[in-house]
């Protein structure tokens, strides 16, 4: 009794406690944390007390919440009141956000016990958590590898059973690529289907929050609890939120579905054949499966890389050393943030610094940020052609699985690389989402991306579901 | 677009992104920035003209929401996370003065 939709059903009908169950999982991080490093910050003291409160509530015949007990982790870019919120970065050593972020209102609302924040890389800017301040979370699977990352804390946190649950959040594949090297499932929604307010922004027109859970079902309960319209953030979507667990188990008979040709390209070969694989199990289901060319996505990386830095270059202006986290002290104002800035970032967000600043630098920006932001439309268009002949698409989560620690630091560009696959979901402000298909040759997991067009969560669990109960079915019977 | 990133472009965009760069970094950045704009060629040499820019998947326009009062951050609790605060207001090294 482990997922998220049995733990809330046993403690809303007291079948079980919610300290029983924080205690257990408070168990497991008190064994494995010291090798895995999930966290930045266990909430020990917190998440028994947050229990205790719902058990008395439960006994007192109140109402509690659709994820009433369920132990959950956060990554450390989300804002939590009183808390120390970090990014893992030094700058914003000390720093207590003095609100919470929506998603972390409306999960308390829901009865979620928050067991800890998570380690990520350095303002969410990496795929191995490496370029974290405070070291490297290594995957619960083999540890001589990486999570994955930015949100590596959080898919560890899950697969390791410090939670059930997580939230992470994706800027080109920061929750979907972990999800994959880790071997549980992980969402990133439309952009605009869940509240930005209080995730400390990376590049504000591709982030977005979103689950990780061992099982489709628990994704889809959590994505229903944080999606819906917030007025705090003006890119959300008014439109209200969609209704996702009834679609896991709906199947795909008659789904149409694409594997995107030109994402299957340098891709290794196990992880190829597992995707191929997983779309022979979509057309015995009773899906028709066909490749499809999404000939812009080529285009996707080179276009990320000149937006992502260039907006993470505005939005990381604020950290001067003048309001919250580290000063460097200094005679005058513009050494002052000069130094600190220097001292409070490290390689990886400098780098990313300094690119976005060239590309918006004058005489460039037309030729740079702007070009780019075009390229996601003619990105975006030609998902739209092939969503006219397909209900969702196929391809791997990343090329490989869960690389060595140390393989791809040297060669930012190697690194870059792993989100191949899943950064133009980002571009387009697509949903995608990473469910766990089987292992490579190394026996470590594969991922298997599901996209949909915008607005299309329904279709992807249904997609997702369907996914899943064949890869439970090849472990049962292996 | 420029050949190559030199010492001195990175110097200069270190100064725009208030940014104290060492010598290493200057020579790192230099190759490094070079390598990923070397990346971006093929997306520069793209026809793009009559493309709009996206930012949004969905066309949302003006958004505005009821003009109510609302409690706000509490001034105290941000100024407690200030690293110097004097008389309610956040205090910084000297601004006016010589050039650095």
């Amino acid at each position: 009794m482990r997922t998220a939709v049995d733990i809330a059903e046993a403690v809303r009908t007291g079948a079980r406690s919610a300290v029983d169950v924080i205690d257990e999982h408070l168990a497991e991080v008190d064994r494995r944390e010291p090798e895995i490093h999930a966290f930045n910050l266990v909430l020990a003291d917190e998440a028994r007390r947050a229990a205790a409160d719902l058990d008395r509530r439960v006994a007192a015949g109140e109402s509690v919440g659709r994820l009433a007990g369920v132990p959950l982790a956060l990554k450390d870019n989300l804002c939590t009141r009183g808390l120390p919120t970090t990014c893992s970065s030094r700058i914003l050593d000390g720093w207590c956000p003095p609100y919470d972020a929506t998603v972390v209102e409306r999960l308390r609302a829901a009865g979620a016990v928050f067991v800890g924040k998570t380690n990520l890389d350095e303002f969410a800017m990496g795929s191995s958590t490496e370029n974290s301040a405070f070291g490297p979370t290594r995957n619960p699977l083999d540890i001589t590898r990486v999570p994955g990352g930015s949100s590596g804390g959080s898919a560890a946190a899950v697969a390791a059973g410090f939670a059930p649950l997580a939230l992470g959040s994706d800027t080109g594949g920061s929750i979907r690529q972990p999800a994959a090297f880790c071997g549980v499932v992980g969402v990133k929604p439309t952009y605009g289907a869940v509240s930005r307010y209080g995730l400390i922004a990376f590049a504000s027109s591709l982030d977005q929050i979103g689950p990780f859970s061992a099982t489709v079902a628990d994704s889809a309960l959590l994505l229903e609890v944080i999606a819906g319209h917030d007025p705090l953030d003006s890119t959300s979507i008014q439109s209200p939120a969609p209704s996702l667990t009834e679609a896991v188990e709906v199947g795909v008979e008659g789904l149409r579905i694409g594997i995107i040709r030109e994402l299957m390209d340098g891709i290794d070969a196990d992880v190829a054949a597992r995707v191929r694989e997983a779309a022979d199990v979509l057309a015995a289901a009773g899906a028709k499966v066909e490749e499809v060319s999404v000939a812009a996505t080529i285009y996707g990386l080179s276009a990320y890389y000149l937006i992502a830095p260039a907006e993470a270059s505005s939005n990381l202006s604020r950290y001067d050393g003048v309001r919250y986290g580290l000063r460097v002290d200094a005679p005058d104002i513009t050494t002052m943030y000069e130094q600190t800035r220097a001292a409070g970032f490290g390689p990886e967000v400098k780098r990313r610094i300094m690119l976005g600043t060239y590309a918006l630098s004058a005489g460039y920006y037309d030729a740079y940020y702007g070009q780019a932001q075009r390229v996601r439309t003619l990105i975006t268009r030609d998902f739209d052609s092939a969503y006219e002949h397909f209900d969702a698409l196929l391809s791997p989560t990343a090329p490989t699985t869960a690389f060595a620690f140390g393989a791809k630091t040297e060669n930012p560009l190697a690194m870059y690389l792993s989100d191949v696959c899943t950064i133009p979901s980002n571009l387009a402000g697509h949903p995608a989402m990473s469910v766990p298909f089987g292992t490579g040759d190394d026996g470590l997991p594969v991922g298997v991306q599901v996209l949909a067009p915008a607005l299309g969560e329904t279709v992807m669990f249904r997609v997702a579901g369907a996914l899943e109960a064949a890869a439970t079915a090849a472990t049962v019977m292996a | 677009m420029p050949d190559r990133i030199t010492p001195d472009d990175v110097r200069h965009v270190a100064r725009l992104a208030r940014l104290a760069v060492t010598d290493e970094e200057v020579e790192l950045f230099a190759g490094q920035l070079a390598a990923v704009l070397e990346h971006a060629t093929d997306v520069e040499a793209l026809d793009t003209s009559g493309v709009p820019p996206t930012a949004h998947p969905l066309p949302l326009e003006n958004v505005l929401r009821d003009d109510v009062v609302r409690t706000g951050v509490d001034r105290e609790e941000v100024l407690r996370m200030a690293p110097g605060t004097e008389a309610g207001r956040f205090r910084v090294p000297r601004i006016l003065g010589e050039a650095p």
